[in-house]
């Protein structure tokens, strides 16, 4: 579904992304892991065509979306969850999952997603008058989450969605990523929490530097040696 | 008292004027974070728009009013495209240069076309009539004035709460990146938000040919310039907080004029600016954050 072909991405002189290749399978998920400052948030900023890679390719579907603007990659159903949530703050609930929405004029498909939103997150059901920044940081990630979903993506960008959060939290985080994948959407997921990105993953990548340091099934990489002792605490 | 409520009645119709071109400052301050000291400006092409509107066309005020907005919004759309856009990731210094020199730009090539002395609007578009209610006097181009601006403001408002450009306006200026992942294009936002605000000073130059009944090239500066003030006064960036700061400095310069001296007109209202940077930077309603880590 996505293909992405030794881009390089430079911030100035600091070379971001060397020569990265990554692919993710239809139905599954994907998960990126690295440390801090490695170029996880940088590689999905060059997917959603926030930063502009200096070369290389990125295929989704087998359209090239490296000189595409913002709004079409979205268009295309290309959707994140960035980092920090960045939900509107001063915006209520309700108008925040309505941004999520914004290309889409399906009002019948809008309110049935805008449904299905509150039926998984109930409490942003309560809450859908309050503005955004009163949510605690678990109901903003849901509601970060909530907010992609509304534009009915094909593939789902997320972006560290545990940053922050209570163990207990991350957890349940983890099950409605589960969920959202079992329900047919894509899922590119960077993660610091290598544990438990790895323990639903299909495929994982390991990024170091601004590179790709290693690569294979995500159970595959539970096992190894390396990933053990750098990510795993083993 | 009687003089005092007198005072308020002429108060509340500057005041509107000094908010509908306060609102055009904040809204475009909240979305690109610049002063467009050019604002003041497309007041005044506002004014000879509506002038030459009823003069050469012969519409009445409304029709005046309506031309002056469409106009001035396609004007500052270009002055966005044109000047600013490629400076938006420049410093903000440099945007804020340009503004002026657009600033001077306008005023002065309004002086090469149009001379520059002063017109006078028709007396004939607007036949002046006063009212006599329970002793006070009020003007019915005062009323107009008043009641063509609060039907804007109550009109903006409902774009910025209820419909999704405005939505899609507030969210890029609360997070624009996240704005971006949401599919909102931000140049055209952007250009909408310029194509608003200065069609609001569009109507904001016709009622001041109504109020003043003359216009000039340089007629932007000042009313500009307070209007600016009062943006800063309500907190810069938020929008009723324009509205307000409109009010307060149209009140406090009719109360200035009405028991102190007129000449000390202008320097109250930039004294204001001083006391306010001085004890509330945020303004009326700005939270005062600080700077976030």
């Amino acid at each position: 579904m996505l293909k992405i072909r030794e881009i390089d991405v430079y911030y100035g002189a600091i070379h971001a992304l060397k020569n990265l290749s990554l692919e993710v399978a239809e139905g599954s998920i994907v998960t990126l892991i690295g440390a801090n400052g490695a170029g996880k948030t940088t590689t999905l900023k060059s997917i959603s065509g926030i930063l502009r890679p200096s070369s290389g390719s990125i295929l989704f579907k087998g359209q090239e979306l490296l000189k595409m603007a913002p709004e079409k990659i979205v268009a295309l159903g290309i959707s994140q969850v960035p980092e920090g949530r960045r939900v509107f703050q001063e915006m209520s609930v309700l108008e925040n999952l309505e941004m999520g929405a914004y290309l889409r004029s399906d009002k019948k498909g809008i309110q049935e997603d805008m449904e299905n939103v509150f039926s998984r997150f109930p409490r942003l059901k309560e809450r859908r008058k309050q503005s955004a920044g009163t949510l605690s940081g678990g109901e903003q990630q849901m509601l970060a989450i909530g907010r992609a979903l509304m534009a009915r993506p094909q593939l789902l960008l997320m972006d560290e969605p545990s940053m922050g959060l209570a163990p207990l939290l991350v957890v349940e985080i983890f099950n409605i990523i589960k969920d959202i994948n079992s329900r047919g959407t894509t899922i590119l997921l960077v993660e610091q929490n290598a544990n438990m990105a790895l323990s639903i993953a299909d495929q994982a990548y390991v990024i170091e530097t601004g590179e790709i340091v290693l690569q294979g099934s995500a159970k595959e990489l539970m096992q190894s040696e390396e990933v053990k002792k750098a990510y795993l605490g083993g | 008292m009687l003089e005092f409520l007198q005072q308020m009645i002429n108060g509340l119709s500057l005041g509107a004027i000094y908010a509908l071109i306060a609102l055009g400052y904040t809204m475009v301050y909240g979305i690109i974070k610049l002063i467009n000291f050019a604002h003041g400006d497309i007041m005044m092409v506002g004014a000879y728009v509506g002038f030459f509107s009823i003069t050469l066309l012969g519409t009445d005020i409304v029709v005046a009013m309506l031309a002056a907005m469409i106009f001035c919004a396609i004007l500052g759309v270009i002055m966005e495209k044109v000047a600013y856009r490629p400076l938006r990731n420049s410093t903000r210094i440099a945007a804020l240069i340009t503004a002026i020199g657009l600033s001077l730009f306008l005023e002065y090539i309004t002086v090469v076309i149009l001379g520059p002395t002063q017109k006078v609007f028709p007396a004939s578009a607007f036949p002046v009539k006063a009212y006599n209610i329970a002793g006070l006097s009020i003007l019915n181009k005062q009323v107009f004035v008043f009641v063509s601006a609060v039907l804007l403001m109550v009109i903006l408002q409902y774009i910025i709460k209820r419909t999704k450009t405005g939505k899609a306006m507030r969210a890029v200026s609360l997070d624009r990146e996240a704005a971006v992942l949401m599919g909102i294009s931000v140049d055209r936002t952007i250009s909408i938000t310029f194509a608003i605000g200065s069609a609001l000073a569009a109507a904001a130059g016709v009622m001041i040919g109504v109020y003043y009944q003359t216009i000039n090239p340089l007629m932007g500066i000042i009313p500009g310039l307070k209007a600016f003030v009062a943006a800063v006064l309500g907190g810069i960036g938020l929008v009723p907080g324009a509205m307000v700061g409109g009010f307060v400095m149209g009140l406090l310069e009719t109360l200035v004029m009405g028991y102190g001296n007129s000449l000390y007109r202008d320097a109250v209202a930039f004294g204001v600016l001083i006391i306010i940077l001085l004890i509330r930077p945020t303004g009326l309603f700005g939270k005062n954050t600080g700077e976030k880590v």
